[in-house]
């Protein structure tokens, strides 16, 4: 049996990076609440966010936290376009096409990553760095980071859509956008918007995530688990996508310790477990259609 | 133009309706038979490849294409069907056997992941299926007695009834006979009731239903014939490689069986052919393409999935019907010369059919 400490130090590596997860599920879940499209290339987009702060923060000097900024506004502007661009003009066309096209902006920016900066792992100062003591136990303070980072965004997102004018709008365009049309809400300025907020979201948690798995092209993949996450939490709520995301970072450093042939699968056992029993996930959306 | 002229009942279900489509089908089954005597052993090698591509395209097309239920994860089925293969075959069982036995395996399985499935849809699914393929492979990495792990796995030599298919071209005509039985096959199944019932599935589920059709049968059926027959095109993958190792039938394997359909057209037979001969001349032509451009951009790593991601790009928004509704476009052009108007082929408007409604 493991130590007590021990099981403290995985729990909280589990917490964190449940919370890593849950953030990148984030932008997974807005994007799918405004316009019922999966974004497969979100975790490409956190990969180059992560590379665009570096750039901002270190090649241009500016400093981190105002290359954050300066790479959030060049990011959400990125998605702003993407989806007035691109997105818009494939509505109604079969998922399948839907699905592939994601995939392959996920593979247009992994190697457009990769000729601007490289194909080897890069490192990006934070304030993160170092390790705090808490209550007798050390952690790691970029760890610590990601999970104050999420909490934040949280607070906010949930700030924004339940008070503000625009957010209200929002989820009043996803209930029903014919509705939200006939209301004079700008509905398909407001979907590229929630694309800006997504890749926003996706930009900061590339610079949280950034001390811990280093900046690299294939970073991206962690978005695979953290849709894994959104799954099991029955997708398009956001608690319970955070919930779900939560179980599958919890899980995963145990069951790499304990079965260490699987390493990296128990996330998507966990999904496929949680799906047989419930294919809707644990949280229940969707709603059977009456006649 | 051409006006067919009806004569009797069966001409509505007939596999080929038109003169010119019994010439052009003439034509390239007669230029494959001829291929090995007027073409070099590695172009007929990669024939070959084409073809097994062929196979694995109508695979995944019966199931993405014809029943609407997208899979992430078909080179898993590639991979049980390539290691069981060559497992059994080391065993010592005769080629045919072995071959029977693996598509049924591969069936099965497939079935079984249909059964798990079927209560799915969209996205979930294809969420499922590619952690499906991430756990078979790797259960193929670990499972190091069985299929020799990461080392990876020598195919025994391919014979049957002690005649050893030695020579390039003894392989292509084996590799031809199946893609033609399989082509032939899947048309086959479209005109019968179990495939018109896979469309009624990918158009509508609710008025499937309603017409009787047991719909999670349908999608159980489904995904037992495309993993089979995917399964198959693993076993002949198996003999064209030679040396098995768990990472060939990665992602991105399935993404390119994926690409495969989408740039061919999805819903169409021929679209499977043209995805598989659109994937296969593809790294050729960006070879070709790398010594023109410049040194700097011609020399990066990245340039191959780059192109692919553009390409793909481009065709889901210019050209959703890929390259079979191109190919269907020009043959109206020219059957009815001066009359093709642009408004023929004008897309219908579309809406977001949503998925919070079931």
């Amino acid at each position: 049996m493991l130590p007590i400490e021990d099981v403290v130090r995985l729990g909280f590596i589990g917490v964190s990076q449940g919370c890593a997860y849950g953030l990148i599920a984030l932008g997974f879940v807005l994007i799918y609440k405004a316009t019922e499209v999966v974004n497969f290339a979100h975790g490409e987009f956190m990969m180059f966010g992560g590379f665009a702060v570096l750039t901002f923060s270190e090649g241009f000097g500016l400093g981190f936290w105002p290359g954050l900024i300066v790479a959030c506004l060049a990011m959400g502007t990125a998605g702003y376009l993407v989806d007035s661009l691109i997105m818009r003009r494939i509505i109604g066309q079969s998922q399948a096409s839907i699905f592939i096209l994601t995939v392959a902006f996920g593979f247009i920016l992994r190697s457009a990553a990769g000729m601007i900066w490289g194909w080897s792992p890069l490192s990006l100062d934070t304030p993160f760095d170092g390790e705090t003591t808490l209550a007798g136990v050390t952690l790691g303070t970029d760890r610590l980071a990601i999970i104050a980072t999420t909490a934040v965004l949280c607070t906010a997102l949930y700030m924004f859509f339940g008070r503000s004018r625009t957010g209200i709008a929002m989820q009043a365009s996803s209930q029903n956008q014919l509705a939200a049309y006939y209301m004079g809400i700008p509905v398909r300025r407001l979907v590229s918007l929630v694309w800006a907020i997504a890749a926003i979201i996706a930009t900061v948690a590339g610079a949280v995530m950034a001390p811990v798995t280093q900046l690299e092209t294939n970073v991206g993949f962690i978005g695979i688990k953290a849709l894994a996450g959104a799954i099991v939490g029955g997708f398009g709520s956001i608690p319970g996508t955070l919930l779900g995301c939560m179980l599958i970072g919890v899980i995963e450093p145990f069951a790499d310790y304990f079965f260490p042939a699987i390493k990296g699968v128990s996330a998507y056992i966990v999904m496929l477990v949680v799906l047989f029993i419930r294919p809707e996930g644990l949280i229940v959306q969707t709603y059977r259609k009456k006649v | 133009m051409q006006t067919v002229f009806k004569t009797s009942y069966d001409q509505d279900i007939n596999l080929l309706t038109k003169t010119g489509e019994y010439i052009r089908v003439s034509i390239v089954i007669l230029m494959m038979l001829a291929a090995p005597l007027f073409v070099d052993v590695y172009y007929l090698g990669e024939l070959g490849l084409l073809l097994v591509y062929v196979i694995a395209g109508i695979g995944l097309m019966i199931l993405t294409g014809f029943t609407g239920q997208v899979s992430f994860g078909h080179a898993a089925f590639l991979g049980i069907g390539a290691y069981s293969h060559s497992i059994l075959m080391t065993a010592g069982l005769p080629f045919p056997v072995s071959v029977v036995l693996t598509v049924a395996l591969t069936g099965i399985i497939g079935m079984l992941l249909g059964r798990s499935a079927s209560k799915m849809h969209g996205f979930y699914l294809a969420v499922a299926t590619l952690a499906f393929l991430i756990i078979i492979e790797t259960i193929i990495g670990e499972w190091t007695d069985m299929t020799g792990g990461y080392a990876g796995y020598a195919v025994p030599e391919l014979e049957m009834f002690g005649f050893y298919f030695a020579e390039v071209w003894h392989q292509y005509y084996l590799y031809l006979g199946f893609a033609l039985f399989v082509i032939w096959g899947a048309a086959n199944l479209l005109r019968s009731p179990t495939g018109r019932s896979f469309l009624a599935v990918r158009d509508s589920e609710l008025s499937a239903r309603s017409l009787g059709i047991n719909v999670e049968w349908i999608k159980i059926q489904s995904f037992g014939i495309s993993a089979a027959i995917t399964g198959l095109a693993g076993v002949l993958l198996a003999h064209y490689l030679a040396y098995l190792s768990p990472e060939t039938f990665g992602v991105l394997e399935s993404l390119k069986l994926l690409l495969m359909i989408v740039v061919g057209g999805l819903g169409s037979i021929a679209g499977a052919i043209f995805g598989a001969i659109f994937v296969s001349l593809l790294p050729v032509a960006i070879s070709i393409l790398r010594d023109f451009l410049p040194g700097v951009v011609g020399e990066q790593a990245g340039l191959e999935p780059m192109l692919f991601g553009l390409i793909i790009v481009i065709f889901v928004i210019f050209e959703p019907e890929g390259i079979n509704g191109r190919w269907k476009k020009l043959l109206h052009f020219f059957e009815t010369f001066p009359y093709y108007r642009k408004s023929s082929f004008v897309r219908q408007k579309s809406y977001l059919k949503t998925e919070r409604m079931r």
